[in-house]
């Protein structure tokens, strides 16, 4: 029997040269008549060492890395496929403390199996969770839903039960099912890897939330910027097709939904959920008043759930080992695991999945390694360009939502972005602002004049003009955009402006604050 | 490398109908067109229009709102940079101003000679390994001096 080699094809791992190993892979062992079979794994999320190249024994997966194609040759000559010893070898891969510390529900597969095979996702305990579904029936599917304690996982929290409910009631002959997959937080790839790594529980994800509210139709809206999840994705709703799982009279329960990839055009605002509806229904991406809301009247006015990719990609977990299951873990109302993302200046940058109420300084310092440039962690951002910057003096924060919150932050889509004592947060603050002119829909005052005025204020006070006074406008406005805004974009850009100023006011030309010791 | 198509009336047609079908069609075609293309023209704005039962404000309001679509052909390559705060962190603003000089034009022009298109993006996904670039549907991660200099090198070829 031929050797499994493992070569993950994650869109992180090819930016790595994933591709050029595995080429160089599949030609060594040819020439040297060795039985191999390259198998395109999604990433296992530690992507200081990918690519990441893992061996089948029977006492388990053995990994080498980061490989670059220089080193195929010593591969071979260590016999690697034999498990042999090399400098690169990691040994057990999932002895590694990053990936054994963390607890897997949603990213079980991820990693470990092909993606673009329905046996393999079978035989690591795919569709338990839709045939468990198919027997259960609708009000019994929320009702797990809505113990498990699953809130929105794109940023807002929202309870998923709850808006579950709210379309499963709402009276209407169509509804749909639409999963935002337009992952555009910097700091943010839990969805990349989730499509690229195991679309088919996605997939499964939303038919059970079709099969529970009475939807029969679907969309995955995708960004432009990952054509590699935009493929896996359309290959997978094919491969679902044709085993039946998809489509109609869904193994044989009488039950139909299909769905289709959606794909963006570069804008960032289309993340908030009725600009998302507004882009898929063939419009600009303007955001949408509510209510009403999109559980009464959605996409093409019908009502709609519409979750991100992780909320609907823990709904197979949650139904397969029960909704009591899941909420064991977590603290306070986040109950569950994370998916965390470590990004930006970090030495062991990846993907973290793990229960709420971990700190942030264990994720920072002892999983991330600190920083990757050595130099002191100054700042790190949560919860992508609308979240706050925090201090080290507050990484005995518990990652929750209220306990983000409390402290005037979000946890948002989960991204974690380091930056090292180098970083200017004037800068940052300026560069909030700036971002949010690019990217505003334009339908709201204070989000399109109010950005443009922040660049402008954040300018003076940079160059020391009327700083005073410049500050205290700058407050006032970000207060407008807060509370006068439309939606998150507008409404959050003042966070990061002003935790920048609150956190590091030295960067904007004052006195460095005595900062308060942690309570 | 891309081998764009010059504009023809029929060709566009054919892409409109394949699509025409379609609820909320317009960002499909309108995909589809920039691919066969290199960009949105304004004649096919018209046909879109007529096609779906659109104003042609509404459309051409579709394609000046989304950052992706285009009025003129782009290089024949297009390197996009990370400006997004993970890879800012990660000392990717040196990184552009080194692409720039090296290319000799600015984010979001093109080289004289049209072989290369520099845009900025703001974040592909590769935050865990920063600062990141995407050189058509290739994409790099964990750059620094040597390897921007290569992709420079290998987009302006």
């Amino acid at each position: 029997m031929s050797t499994r080699i493992f070569i993950p094809r994650d869109a992180g791992s090819l930016a790595l040269g994933a591709d050029e190993v595995a080429k160089a892979v599949a030609k060594r062992a040819q020439k040297d008549g060795i039985d191999i079979e390259i198998v395109r794994n999604g990433s296992r999320g530690m992507f200081w060492l990918e690519p990441l190249v893992e061996v089948e024994t029977p006492e388990g997966r053995i990994g080498y890395g980061p490989v670059q194609e220089s080193d195929v040759d010593s591969l071979f000559e260590a016999n690697f496929f034999e498990a042999g010893d090399h400098p690169l070898k990691l040994g057990l891969v999932e002895e590694i403390p990053f990936f054994k510390r963390q607890t897997r529900l949603t990213f079980a597969r991820v990693g470990i199996t092909d993606p673009r095979s329905i046996e393999d996702y079978k035989a690591h305990g795919g569709y338990v969770g839709l045939k468990k579904a198919i027997e259960m029936g609708q009000e019994a599917i929320i009702e797990e839903i809505t113990t498990s304690g699953l809130r929105g996982r794109g940023g807002a929290g929202f309870p998923t039960g709850i808006k579950w409910n709210t379309v499963y009631q709402a009276q209407s002959p169509e509804k749909y099912i639409v999963c935002n997959a337009d992952e555009g937080d910097s700091g943010t790839f839990a969805d990349r890897m989730l499509m690229e790594g195991d679309p088919l529980m996605l997939i499964e994800g939303m038919t059970i939330a079709g099969i529970a509210v009475g939807a029969t139709y679907g969309y995955v809206y995708i960004r432009s910027e990952y054509p590699h999840a935009v493929e896996a994705m359309n290959a997978a709703i094919e491969a679902a097709r044709e085993a039946g799982t998809l489509g109609d009279n869904i193994l044989g329960s009488g039950f139909s939904y299909d769905m289709e990839v959606r794909v963006g055009a570069g804008a960032y605002v289309c993340g908030e959920e009725t600009s998302l509806l507004d882009s898929v229904e063939g419009k600009r991406g303007e955001v949408r008043a509510k209510p009403p809301l999109p559980a009464h009247v959605g996409l093409f006015g019908k009502p709609t759930i519409i979750n991100n990719v992780l909320s609907l990609s823990a709904v197979p977990h949650i139904i397969a080992d029960g909704g009591s299951h899941y909420q064991e873990f977590g603290v306070g109302r986040s109950r569950g695991t994370m998916p965390i993302q470590l990004a930006g200046n970090i030495k062991h940058g990846g993907l973290y999945e793990t229960a709420f109420g971990i700190t942030l300084g264990e994720l920072v310092n002892d999983i991330g390694g600190g920083t990757r440039s050595g130099k002191e962690v100054r700042a790190v951002q949560v919860g992508g360009p609308l979240g706050a910057y925090l201090h080290p003096s507050q990484f005995q924060l518990p990652f929750g939502y209220e306990e983000f919150s409390a402290e005037d932050a979000l946890i948002g889509h989960g991204g974690i972005v380091v930056f090292d004592e180098t970083v200017d947060m004037a800068k940052m603050a300026r560069f909030a602002m700036e971002f949010c002119a690019v990217e505003s829909c334009g339908k709201c005052t204070p989000c399109r004049i109010g950005s443009s005025r922040g660049v402008e204020l954040l300018d003076k006070i940079m160059a020391g003009e009327n700083r005073q006074a410049n500050l205290a406008v700058l407050e006032d406005l970000c207060d407008t955009m807060k509370f006068g805004s439309l939606c998150a974009l507008g409404g959050f850009t003042p966070y990061p402006v002003m935790s920048a100023l609150t956190h590091f006011p030295e960067d904007f030309g004052a006195e460095p604050k005595r900062l308060e010791a942690a309570e | 490398m891309h081998n764009y198509e010059s504009f023809s009336a029929e060709r566009a047609e054919q892409i409109i109908s394949r699509h025409k079908d379609r609820k909320g069609a317009t960002l499909p075609i309108l995909h589809d067109l920039q691919e066969t293309f290199g960009c949105v023209p304004d004649e096919a704005v018209v046909m879109i229009a007529e096609t779906l039962n659109l104003s042609r404000a509404e459309v051409h309001g579709c394609v000046t709102f989304y950052h992706d679509f285009r009025k003129k052909v782009p290089g024949r390559r297009i390197l996009k940079v990370c400006r997004a705060e993970s890879c800012q962190a990660a000392g990717g603003n040196a990184l552009i101003a080194r692409a720039e000089e090296r290319l000799g034009i600015g984010m979001g022009e093109t080289t004289a000679d049209g072989s290369v298109t520099l845009e900025p993006v703001y974040c592909l996904g590769l935050c865990h390994s920063s600062p990141a670039a995407m050189l058509d549907d290739k994409v790099y991660a964990m750059l620094d001096e040597a390897k921007i200099d290569a992709i420079v090198s290998e987009a302006d070829r």
